[in-house]
């Protein structure tokens, strides 16, 4: 557990959930979130609570994902910010 | 300086959760897409997790699984070598609440949309002052 | 209000930050969180409950409440997308759409025309989305088998290596919506039904009070697994082990009904017939 790594995966994440709220399109919204989620499960790897990250790669990468594009499928892809 | 770096290494870790949170609290204040507030609040939802989790950090310990194997004679435990299991037990069901919660806002959210043909806070504040007219 | 919300996050933020100098440094052995109770937990769990990973015996005996309740709103996040969503009145479509299979011509159907009625040469597809691809279909059916065993290892081998009901429930849940990503949703519920899905999250949350109301009748506290002893014949250690297990298999029944009930839900808008 070196902090270099746990910095690294930490800016990702923070990149990764800036770029989630600003992207003008749903579709891609909900796919950064799912990759964010993934960033975070790595986060919570690296600091060694394996039973969270195992929870959050399949639960926040997957089904959540998931649900945001069959979400976004029923409604529209439009969003003015 | 030393004391500068040592001090931003020990700290670091709480300034990226708050900043978490910050950006999912600007999201769901400002950002006028239901389906953005939607995503804002599970970004500070998992900022909320990612401090409980960094709580129960301990430099040195291993991940909270006892090795063991049959046959071997009993070792003591020491409670130092291990990170802190309890938050990790409080987080892991957060988060499948989590999911629960974000199937709930998105069916919200699809029947706000069904009513109001819109995902966008200020024309369906516009429709139902126009439908109160 | 764009300026005004960035003012109150910055003032939220800068307060929350200057207030981190309190904070214990991250990674010390002796901070708050990991002095009081939790040394009890990670030097007993092992003798107590025969269980190495200790997030799994905190998870299911020594905190079973909170886990318990955890699966009561997941629960019940499943019945309010059910009554926000669903429309139980068929609508009737107004284009139909049918795959002549020996041909793969598809057949376009008016409202009020006459559908073919023999299943095994005409299917009918969904109008939006046409998921029909050979390689996706056959990838997927080979692998779900294979996710399906990975998800019923994780929650029995909880015990030993990272895992347990909720991961395995949504891993078990995650092999049907793939299964209804494949091929279509009307497959899918044909396989799994809504009513099977309602049932399964309800036994599930079932299972796990039941479990502790047993404890309750064999004259132990509510959920204490140790009471199981007689009733399981092994001793009261090794009962709490297996108490441990059975509540698993609770919890992963409820979160896989109630993943997929929210899946089928949600992309379908309610109607359970055309979806992603």
């Amino acid at each position: 557990m070196s902090w270099q790594l746990d910095l690294i995966v930490l800016t990702m994440v923070v990149i990764c959930g800036i770029a989630a709220i600003n992207i003008r399109d749903l579709l891609g919204a909900g796919i950064l979130f799912g990759a964010y989620s993934f960033m975070m499960c790595l986060l919570w790897a690296v600091m060694g609570a394996v039973d969270v990250a195992f929870t959050e790669a399949s639960v926040g990468a997957g089904v959540s994902t998931v649900l945001f594009v069959a979400a976004v499928f029923r409604t529209t892809r439009r969003t003015k910010d | 300086m030393n004391e500068i770096l040592t001090t931003i290494i020990s700290k670091y870790n709480y300034w990226g959760f708050i900043l978490l949170m910050m950006i999912g609290l600007y999201a769901m204040m400002v950002k006028k897409n239901l389906v953005k507030k939607i995503i804002g609040m599970n970004i500070f939802q998992t900022g909320i997790i990612l401090f409980y989790v960094s709580i129960g950090v301990k430099k040195g310990a291993t991940i909270p699984i006892i090795s063991h194997g049959h046959g071997k004679e009993k070792h003591v435990i020491h409670a130092a070598e291990y990170i802190n299991p309890l938050p990790h037990v409080l987080m892991l069901t957060a988060i499948v609440v989590s999911v629960a919660t974000l199937g709930v806002a998105l069916a919200l959210a699809i029947k706000v949309y069904r009513e109001y043909d819109t995902l966008e806070e200020d024309e369906i504040n516009k429709k139902i002052r126009d439908q109160a007219k | 209000m764009r300026i005004l919300g960035l003012v109150i996050v910055i003032l939220c933020g800068s307060i929350l930050i200057y207030h981190t100098s309190d904070f214990p440094d991250w990674g010390h052995p002796a901070s708050p969180a990991s002095t009081h109770v939790s040394p009890y937990y990670i030097e007993k769990a092992l003798d107590d409950t025969a269980v190495p990973n200790i997030v799994t015996a905190v998870l299911a005996d020594y905190r079973g409440y909170d886990t318990m309740f955890e699966t009561t709103v997941i629960f019940c996040a499943g019945i309010a997308c059910f009554f926000l969503l669903r429309i139980t009145r068929r609508m009737e479509p107004s284009v139909t759409l049918y795959r002549h299979l020996p041909t793969g011509i598809t057949l376009r159907i008016e409202k009020g025309g006459k559908e073919p009625d023999d299943s095994n040469i005409f299917k009918r597809i969904d109008t939006q989305w046409v998921p029909y691809d050979l390689i996706i279909n056959t990838t997927c059916r080979m692998v779900i088998p294979f996710i399906q065993l990975f998800a019923l290892y994780v929650i029995s081998h909880g015990h030993h290596s990272p895992g347990g009901g909720f991961q395995g429930g949504v891993i078990l849940g995650a092999s049907v919506i793939l299964f209804a990503i494949s091929t279509d949703l009307r497959t899918a519920i044909s396989r799994m039904s809504e009513r099977l899905g309602a049932f399964l999250s309800a036994t599930g949350v079932f299972i796990y009070a039941g479990a502790g109301a047993l404890c309750l009748v064999l004259g132990a506290n509510f959920l204490d697994y140790s009471a199981l002893a007689p009733v399981l014949n092994v001793n009261s250690v090794m009962a709490r082990s297996h108490g441990i297990l059975i509540v698993e298999i609770g919890v992963g029944l409820a979160v896989m009904a109630v993943m997929i009930w929210i899946y089928y839900n949600l992309s379908s808008a309610g109607r359970h017939d055309e979806g992603l």
